[in-house]
C-alpha cells in the first residue's frame, strides 16, 4: 500500500476498522452462504464474491444514503457493503418471506428500497441502462445525487453496454460505472472475448473519462472512487472506473473451474484484499491482533445471528404466489 | 352541449402526449426522432417546440438502451412515454421489457414499480416489408408484469394515455400504422380519458361474436356491415386491452351469440387468437353451436408487393367468409 494513496483519505482507526469489518463480513458470510450451499438449505445459483470484497467496499465509501446502486448477479457483497441487515440477505437466500424480495429473488436478485440498492441483475449489463435512466431522473429534477453501477468485464462485450456509455456520455449523466474486471466472463478468459481488452479504452472512446485501479487494495479503491465520484458530483458527466480483481471460488456453486490455471488462482489469493489490509493495519499499529480477533467474533455472531433468522423465517404463503406481479390497485377506505 | 371535434388518429396521439406534458411535469417522450422530425409517425409534430429538448428528447438508435433508461427514469420518480418506431424495432429492446421492465416489482418481493409508457407502431399495410410491417403483440401479452393496450378508435388513441402514465406498472402501447390517418370523433372537452383495461362493444349482434383488436377492428366493422345486408347480425368486440385480456365480455358475448371469429393481424400459430379460442372453450364451450375460427395472417414474413401484403393478413372478405362459414351458410 502506497503511502501517497493513504494520505489522500483520513486512514483513521475507526475508518479502517470499518473497511476491515465489512470486508471480513462479506468473506465470512458468503463461505457460511458456500456451506449452506452444501447442506441445500441455500439452493439456485449462488455466485460467491470471495477475493473481491474490496472493489464493493472501498466504492461504496464514496457513495452517500441518497445515491443510488445497480448491482449484478454476484452482489451479496455489495448489498452487504450499502448497509442491507445480513438477516434479510441471508433469508433472501433461503427463500423466506423474510427474505429482501419475499424469496422472490434469491441470490442473484437483492434489492433494498429504503438503501435506494436496484439489484441484483441477472442479465449481463442489463443494469446498466437502469442506471442511465435514474441518472437522467436525477438530472432532469436537478438533484445533485449519482447513480453507481457495477458489472463485470464480460458486460463489455454487451450492445447494452456501448448504448448506456453512449447515452451516459451524451446527455452527461451522473452515472459512476464500476467495471468489476475478474479476468473471466464465467469460463471465457478477457482476451478470449474482447478485441480491446483494455476496458478503460472502451469507455474513453465515449469520451468518458477513465482509470484502472487494484481491486485487490479496499484503500486504493475508496481512493479512486471518492475522485470518480467527486468528478460525478462536480457536473463532469460519467466517469468510468476498472477494478482489477479476481474471484478466488469459481463463477457459481455449478462451476467445476476447469479454465483457470490452479498456479495462477494461487498466485492471486496471496493478493487477498483482506489479508493484505489486515498485514499493513498490523504494520502500521492501526489495529492489534486483539482487536482483530474481536471483530471476527463479532461478525461470526451477525452471520449466525442472520441464519438463525432465515432458519427460524417462515415460508411465504403459496396463495400468495401473485402477490407483487402487479401494484395492487389503491382503492379508498370504506367509510 | 359542445360538438364532437373530427381529428385523426395521428392528432389524438399528440394531442395525448401534449396534454400529459403540461398535467405532470414528470412525463417526457424519449426515442428516435421524436423530436426534431417530429416522430416517425408524425405523432410529436411541434412538441419540441413547445416543451424543450430535455422533455422531448431525441435519442440515438439504442432501443435497448433508452428503453432501459426509460426504466430507470420511472424508477427514478419521471414518467416516461418512450417512443419505439415499430414492434419489430422493439425486439432490440425486448430485454429490458421482458427481463426488468415486468420483472422488478416481483423480483424485488414489490419494493419497487415501473411507471413507464412504451408505445410502438404495429402493423402491416403500408408496403414496408417483413421488418417493419409485423404484429407481435402476442408476445408482449404473454408477460405477466406488464400490461398491453391496443387503442383502435380515436377516442382510446386520446384517452389512453393518460390513464396509462397514471398506472404504477408499464403499459405497452400498440398504435396500428394503418390508423394514424384515420379520423375519429373526439368530445370537445372535458375529461377525455379512458381506461386501459376492459374490452368494448363496437357494435352489438346477436348471430356470431367477432373479436378483434387494433387495425383489425375497422375490417371487422366493414365486414359486420357487409353482412347485416344478409341478415347476418355480428357482434364486434373491440378487446382494447391485450393484457389482462376482458374474458368476461367475451364470454357473455359468445353466451349469447353461440358463435365467435376472432380476427387477429399475428400469425395464427401461437396466437392471441388461439389464446381467445382457448378461453372460449375452457368458459363457453357448451354455448357453442360451431367451432371457433381464426383470421390470422398467413404464415409467412410479411412481403413488400402490394397484393402479396393483402393476401397475407386479414381482410374484410376474409372475415365474412370466416363469419359464413360459422353461421355455415
Amino acid at each position: 500500500m502506497s503511502p501517497s494513496i493513504s494520505e489522500k483519505i483520513h486512514l483513521t482507526k475507526e475508518h479502517c476498522t470499518k473497511l476491515l469489518r465489512m470486508m471480513m463480513l462479506i468473506r465470512r458470510f458468503e463461505e457460511r452462504c458456500a456451506e449452506l450451499y452444501g447442506e441445500q438449505k441455500i439452493r439456485g445459483f449462488l455466485h460467491l464474491y470471495i477475493g473481491e470484497e474490496a472493489n464493493a467496499v472501498g466504492v461504496m465509501q464514496a457513495l452517500t444514503s441518497e445515491d443510488a446502486v445497480v448491482a449484478t448477479y454476484r452482489e451479496h457483497g455489495h448489498a452487504l457493503a450499502r448497509g442491507l441487515p445480513a438477516t434479510e440477505v441471508m433469508a433472501e437466500m433461503y427463500g423466506k418471506a423474510t427474505g429482501s424480495s419475499r424469496g422472490r429473488g434469491g441470490s442473484m436478485h437483492i434489492f433494498n428500497a429504503e438503501r435506494r440498492f436496484y439489484g441484483g441483475n441477472a442479465i449481463v449489463g442489463g443494469g446498466l441502462p437502469l442506471a442511465v435512466g435514474l441518472a437522467l431522473a436525477d438530472k432532469m429534477n436537478g438533484r445533485s445525487r449519482v447513480t453507481c453501477c457495477f458489472f463485470g468485464e464480460g458486460a463489455a462485450a454487451e450492445g447494452e453496454f456501448h448504448e448506456s456509455m453512449n447515452l451516459a456520455a451524451l446527455w452527461k449523466l451522473p452515472v459512476l460505472f464500476v467495471c468489476e474486471n475478474n479476468l473471466y466472463a464465467m469460463g471465457t478468459a478477457l482476451e478470449r472475448s474482447e478485441s480491446e481488452t483494455d476496458i478503460c479504452q472502451h469507455a474513453r472512446s465515449y469520451r468518458i473519462a477513465a482509470g484502472s485501479v487494484d481491486g485487490m487494495d479496499v484503500v486504493a479503491v475508496e481512493v479512486a472512487a471518492r475522485r470518480a465520484v467527486q468528478a460525478v458530483r462536480d457536473g463532469n458527466g460519467p466517469q468510468f472506473l476498472e477494478t482489477r480483481t479476481y474471484r478466488f471460488r469459481a463463477h457459481s456453486m455449478f462451476d467445476p473451474d476447469l479454465y483457470r490455471n490452479k498456479a495462477e488462482v494461487e498466485k492471486w489469493k496471496e493478493r487477498c484484499p483482506i489479508k493484505r489490509f489486515r498485514e499493513w493495519l498490523l504494520a502500521t499499529g492501526t489495529l492489534h491482533e486483539s482487536e482483530i480477533a474481536t471483530i471476527e467474533i463479532a461478525i461470526a455472531e451477525e452471520v449466525e445471528n442472520a441464519v438463525k433468522f432465515a432458519e427460524a423465517s417462515p415460508w411465504e404463503p403459496e396463495a400468495d404466489l401473485t402477490r407483487d406481479v402487479l401494484t395492487p390497485i389503491k382503492r379508498s377506505a370504506p367509510t | 352541449m359542445s360538438v364532437p371535434r373530427k381529428i385523426t388518429y395521428r392528432d389524438a396521439v399528440r394531442e395525448a402526449i401534449q396534454d400529459a406534458m403540461h398535467r405532470d411535469a414528470r412525463v417526457f417522450l424519449m426515442g428516435e426522432d421524436v423530436g426534431r422530425y417530429g416522430g416517425a409517425y408524425g405523432c410529436s409534430k411541434g412538441l419540441l417546440a413547445e416543451f424543450g429538448e430535455e422533455r422531448i428528447r431525441d435519442t440515438p438508435l439504442a432501443e435497448a438502451g433508452f428503453t432501459g433508461a426509460g426504466i430507470g427514469a420511472a424508477l427514478g420518480g419521471m414518467r416516461p412515454i418512450v417512443e419505439i418506431m415499430t414492434v419489430n424495432f422493439s425486439l432490440l429492446a425486448l430485454d429490458q421489457i421482458v427481463n426488468t421492465a415486468a420483472t422488478i416489482r416481483h423480483m424485488s418481493g414489490g419494493q419497487f414499480s415501473v411507471p413507464l409508457v412504451i408505445r410502438m407502431a404495429t402493423g402491416a399495410g403500408r408496403q414496408l416489408a417483413a421488418q417493419h410491417s409485423h404484429s407481435l403483440e402476442n408476445w408482449y401479452a404473454h408477460v405477466p408484469g406488464i400490461k398491453v393496450v391496443a387503442p383502435a378508435t380515436v377516442a382510446d388513441a386520446r384517452g389512453m394515455l393518460w390513464t396509462a402514465l397514471q398506472d404504477p406498472d408499464p403499459v405497452v402501447m400498440f398504435e396500428h400504422a394503418m390508423l394514424y390517418n384515420d379520423e375519429g370523433e373526439i368530445a370537445a372537452e372535458g375529461d377525455l380519458s379512458m381506461p386501459i383495461e376492459g374490452a368494448a362493444i363496437r357494435r352489438p349482434g346477436t348471430d356470431c361474436s367477432i373479436i378483434t383488436y387494433g387495425g383489425s377492428l375497422k375490417k371487422a366493422l366493414a365486414a359486420a356491415a357487409d353482412l347485416a345486408r344478409e341478415n347476418i347480425n355480428c357482434e364486434v368486440i373491440d378487446l382494447r386491452a391485450l393484457r389482462p385480456l376482458d374474458d368476461k365480455t367475451i364470454l357473455a358475448s359468445v353466451e349469447k351469440t353461440h358463435r365467435a371469429v376472432i380476427v387477429d393481424e399475428g400469425w395464427r400459430t401461437g396466437s392471441l387468437a388461439a389464446e381467445i379460442s382457448a378461453l372460449i372453450m375452457e368458459g363457453a364451450f357448451f354455448a357453442l353451436d360451431a367451432p371457433v375460427a381464426r383470421v390470422c395472417s398467413a404464415e409467412v414474413p410479411i412481403p413488400y408487393a402490394r397484393h402479396l401484403e393483402i393476401a397475407a393478413t386479414p381482410q374484410m372478405a376474409s372475415i365474412v367468409v370466416a363469419v359464413r362459414g360459422v353461421l355455415r351458410r
